[in-house]
């Protein structure tokens, strides 16, 4: 009979238990500010730092997903966010230039550095971008490629491009991972090969691995490796649904002088990730 | 090979910590599978039962169609959910893309063919003598429906947990319609997801144990309510 009344309690409390779980699902839109923006911000932990202070100092509340550039753009065209937080200019220009976005403002930047195993078999230490390009072409090294079209992998086939090449898609030595930063340079790092990543995420990255990972900045410097972040608002006149002010709202802060400050106070192992510069 | 020791004890640490951001997935979790396990179940038994039962025209037909949906991608849903409830999309004006009920609804879709081809096939499994008994008893057709499906319960009970199963661990849709937002729609398998992708492999280890765990408290519960009293 014991039994019986434990399976009675029993299944009251799933059946209750699964009420509120349902009820409390439904209730919980609160109102607040939807972002998308690069797995770059997020995998460093910028925005874990960032966002809080932001919620701090306005009281709006945040909410970010973090895709590639490419789907992050898409996602604002189709009006399902508020504000873009990305790294890909030719592509944001196109975006402001079609009418899908408005107030696009430069915050941050950091560079790109292609980065190899220390023994680097290509050889492009030291070369220009350019020629390291050629290199691995030549010895046909192996280079992992996001291959998500993302703002990076858009620079690296602006790279391919401006080294006078074809992109080298069907090449055995190219691999495509359609992942996100960390992940494909960690499969650089199981092939033994090239890739090229922001200076921010290859700082958590050596930070991961406690200051000496397997591997190393080979090229950098080069002005053509500039990573510039901005932020857009989606078109308001497009898209009825976007709450524009609290978008304004969170434009005028990041580009104000406090989350500036934090941006540039967002160390890993002693190093800046992302350097602000908003105008 | 390291990191799986040391996920076994960050699980532990994770949940004796109360760690928020752990029981924010978690909770998650569970609000998302138990709205469309409840929307699977209202509406798969009834129709499991109706495809089950009765003999009807094309009934061959609906039964492969039914099947095939058994092997629905959850990506694939994600994606087709997301196309409804994008702000361009016929459902948009509802809001619910990047939210618990949206994700909810792509997990429904998920569900419901296994609920229903699984109480299908258990009540054609069933003795035809018990309908004959039920009718020459008098019953009605909703006491038939009850009387059948309670006959078949241990059934389909196998049914809702195996739909269960799929709910908790599928992660395309909660990444495509959730989008993995912090406090909001991470759910453990996003959060697993991310945390892969950081590199942070002790950790992805850390919450897929605590979703077995999950997984072994909902099946523990269960088993001790088939236990005859």
């Amino acid at each position: 009979m014991r039994a019986l009344q434990m399976k009675r309690i029993l299944l009251w409390a799933m059946a209750i238990g699964l009420v509120w779980a349902v009820v409390t699902s439904v209730s919980s839109a609160a109102d607040s500010l939807t972002m998308a923006t690069t797995t770059s911000t997020d995998n460093t932990g910028l925005l874990d730092e960032l966002m809080p202070e932001f919620t701090k100092d306005t009281g709006i509340d945040i909410k970010w997903t973090a895709t590639g550039t490419g789907k992050a753009l898409k996602l604002g065209e189709n009006c399902d966010v508020d504000v873009l937080m990305v790294h890909a200019p030719p592509a944001e220009k196109k975006f402001v230039d079609a009418g899908f976005g408005v107030n696009r403002r430069e915050i941050m930047y950091n560079d790109f550095v292609l980065i190899g195993p220390p023994g680097d078999p290509a050889g492009i230490s030291g070369k220009t971008v350019a020629e390291a390009m050629m290199q691995f072409e030549k010895k046909k090294a192996v280079f992992v490629s996001r291959g998500d079209n993302s703002g990076t992998n858009k620079k690296e086939i602006g790279l391919w491009k401006a080294a006078g090449l074809e992109v080298p898609d069907r090449a055995e030595w190219y691999v495509q991972t359609g992942q996100g930063m960390l992940s494909t340079i960690r499969i650089a790092a199981e092939r033994d090969g090239y890739t090229l990543t922001d200076r921010g995420t290859y700082i958590k990255y050596s930070a991961d691995h406690k200051g000496n990972p397997p591997l190393k900045v080979l090229v950098e410097g080069d002005a053509v490796l500039l990573n510039q972040y901005s932020v857009i608002v989606v078109n308001p006149d497009r898209c009825k649904n976007v709450k524009a002010d609290l978008a304004e709202k969170f434009v005028e802060w990041i580009t104000g002088d406090r989350a500036q400050q934090q941006i540039a106070e967002f160390r890993l192992l002693g190093q800046e990730l992302f350097h602000p510069n908003a105008k | 090979m390291s990191f799986l020791l040391e996920g076994l004890i960050k699980a532990i640490h994770l949940l004796l910590d109360m760690d928020p951001e752990t029981y924010s997935a978690v909770w998650t979790t569970l609000q998302v599978s138990s709205g469309s396990m409840a929307a699977s179940l209202l509406a798969g038994i009834p129709l499991g039962f109706f495809l089950g039962y009765h003999d009807f025209r094309g009934k061959r037909q609906v039964r492969i169609v039914v099947d095939t949906l058994l092997a629905l991608p959850t990506v694939f849903v994600g994606l087709l959910v997301y196309a409804f409830l994008s702000r361009q999309g016929p459902l948009g004006s509802m809001g619910l893309l990047f939210t618990v009920p949206g994700i909810a609804i792509g997990q429904t879709i998920l569900a419901l063919p296994i609920v229903v081809a699984l109480t299908a096939t258990a009540v054609e499994g069933l003795d035809r003598q018990l309908q004959f008994t039920l009718v020459s008893l008098g019953a009605d057709r909703l006491q038939l429906l009850t009387g059948t499906l309670w006959e078949a319960r241990f059934a389909i009970l196998a049914a809702a947990l195996t739909a269960y199963g799929r709910v908790m661990t599928e992660v395309g849709i909660s990444m495509m319609v959730g989008g993995n937002i912090k406090w909001h729609t991470r759910t453990i398998t996003t959060a697993i997801a991310l945390e892969t992708g950081k590199g942070q492999f002790g950790m992805g280890i850390a919450l897929g144990l605590i979703l077995l765990a999950i997984a072994f408290a909902v099946n523990l519960s269960v088993s001790f309510l088939r236990k005859r009293a």
